[in-house]
């Protein structure tokens, strides 16, 4: 608890800042306070969680999972041969030069209005962490293990399955506490620019109501939802990887 | 057991081999140190035991076999343990045998037995981390034992221990080793470690290396520490220390 007492104390002194400034311009359609907020979101309770979060949920989910198979695949296929590796990496690379938010209209044109095209941004965001740090995870095994295992007479896929599978396991956990952040990111950005529900699609909704809170509201809640996910990858992390500090 | 004839390798990277024209017999049974300055290439002669390099030239032969015609012929351990943290102790020690697709029931057979051996049954199911430097060692130790194979490489083992540490594990790998009946090569760069315990040093003077001097240790198994001080064991670590140096130079 005390190591979070420093951040809790300035977060603290932030949003006092914030409701002292946002109090002063009175002007709530472009700076709402934070219990605005707070009050706008308990108002909207009701479309908020039982509508738009799961609308959002349900993107990020199809989407995470698409990446992580992607992200997963994509990374054991450059480990298994370094012709695909030569083949693949600059295009993973370069999947990450393209502006997101500029292609993500076309999306829309190609996928339709429905869950498709908020799925396939969602997808270009967050399979790039997961192949790069899976592939990491595989490549920074020890060298010395490989040759034990070698010596024993493995073969490739022995050493896949009893030595860079499970070493790279913690690579994998951070490569998903990266990816979820990036998933809220890339649904948000999906929803905001055509969708008939979504969080994304509710904030932009208040935009054109000027109704400062109720953009900052579903904001508040991607936030609290990525920052609520990644908790509980992390508790499963602490939970599955006891011995993260002796690699 | 081991036989080297007329082995020749060169890493890509250097002009002149490291091993040129090498021949030697290791006999089955023999406990045999392989010593000689840092970098001259003592690890060398184990990656190439163990497949992990290619010598240019000449054949390497354990049993009489060749030893690209055959599988799982020599136990290696590293001068690091190298347990998998992600295993208990027991599952470390299965490792071998799940390579060599050893039946569950014979694999957890063995790692009794085995366990038993090494005086480490209680830490069965513990993780390497619980584990002190000597007790990982042993475990090490007890997974080479598991690869079942007679020859056992054993490179550096005790060399990141402390000293106190370092003399318990010399004395208990002799006790393993008469247990076990292994034939066992021992590389280190420490001359008393070697007068200790093996019966044969042989010796890398030069790079590259075209021969091994052999020197024999004078003095009958069991051994304790007492025989080191004798006046024909000092003489023969000063010579080797002399040898040694001389390489350095």
């Amino acid at each position: 608890m005390k190591r979070y007492l420093s951040s809790g104390i300035f977060i603290a002194v932030l949003l006092f800042l914030w409701q002292l400034a946002a109090g002063r311009m009175d002007a709530a359609y472009i700076l709402p306070t934070p219990t605005g907020i707070l009050k706008k979101l308990w108002e909207l309770r009701e479309p908020l969680f039982l509508v738009h979060l799961p609308a959002t949920m349900k993107v990020m989910a199809i989407g995470l999972a698409i990446s992580v198979a992607l992200g997963v695949g994509l990374a054991v296929l450059m480990d298994l041969s370094p012709m695909v590796e030569k083949a693949l990496y600059p295009i993973v690379i370069a999947s990450q030069t393209i502006p997101t938010t500029a292609i993500a209209p076309l999306f829309v044109v190609w996928f339709g209005y429905g869950i498709w095209s908020k799925i396939v941004v969602t997808i270009l965001m967050t399979f790039f962490p997961i192949t790069i740090t899976v592939f990491d995870g595989f490549k920074s095994v020890k060298r010395e293990m490989e040759e034990l295992l070698f010596s024993y007479g493995a073969g490739k896929k022995d050493i896949f399955l009893k030595l860079k599978l499970p070493a790279a396991l913690p690579h994998f956990f951070s490569a998903i506490k990266m990816a979820v952040p990036l998933s809220v990111i890339g649904a948000a950005i999906g929803e905001w620019l055509g969708a008939q529900s979504g969080l994304g699609y509710f904030s932009r909704r208040m935009m054109t109501q000027l109704d400062g809170a109720g953009v900052f509201a579903p904001i508040l809640l991607l936030s609290a939802m990525a920052m609520i996910l990644v908790g509980i990858i992390s508790l499963f992390e602490n939970i599955l990887i006891k011995w993260r500090k002796e690699l | 057991m081991l036989t080297f004839k007329d082995v020749t390798f060169r890493y890509p990277e250097d002009e002149e081999p490291m091993v040129e024209n090498l021949s030697f017999d290791v006999k089955r049974g023999e406990f045999i140190s392989l010593i000689g300055a840092s970098g001259c290439g003592k690890s060398t002669i184990f990656r190439l035991i163990n497949r992990l390099l290619k010598p240019e030239k000449g054949e390497i032969f354990v049993d009489g076999k060749e030893i690209g015609t055959i599988k799982s012929y020599a136990g290696y351990m590293p001068q690091k343990d190298l347990l998998f943290p992600w295993r208990t102790v027991e599952k470390n020690l299965c490792l071998p045998m799940e390579i060599q697709k050893i039946s569950k029931e014979e694999q957890k057979r063995r790692v009794s037995e085995v366990l038993k051996e090494v005086g480490l049954e209680e830490y069965r199911e513990k993780y390497p981390k619980d584990l002190s430097g000597g007790m990982r060692q042993r475990i090490s130790f007890a997974r080479t034992l598991l690869t079942d194979a007679d020859l056992m490489l054993l490179d550096e083992p005790f060399s990141a221990l402390d000293a106190l540490t370092r003399m318990d594990m010399q004395e208990w790998l002799l006790e393993q080793w008469e247990h076990f009946h292994k034939t066992i090569v021992f590389i280190t760069h420490d001359v008393e470690e070697a007068v200790f315990l093996s019966k044969k040093i042989y010796v890398i003077t030069d790079t590259p290396i075209k021969e091994l001097r052999v020197e024999v240790v004078p003095q009958d198994y069991p051994r304790d520490r007492d025989f080191l001080r004798c006046p024909d064991i000092e003489l023969l670590k000063a010579k080797l220390t002399s040898l040694l140096r001389k390489q350095v130079e």
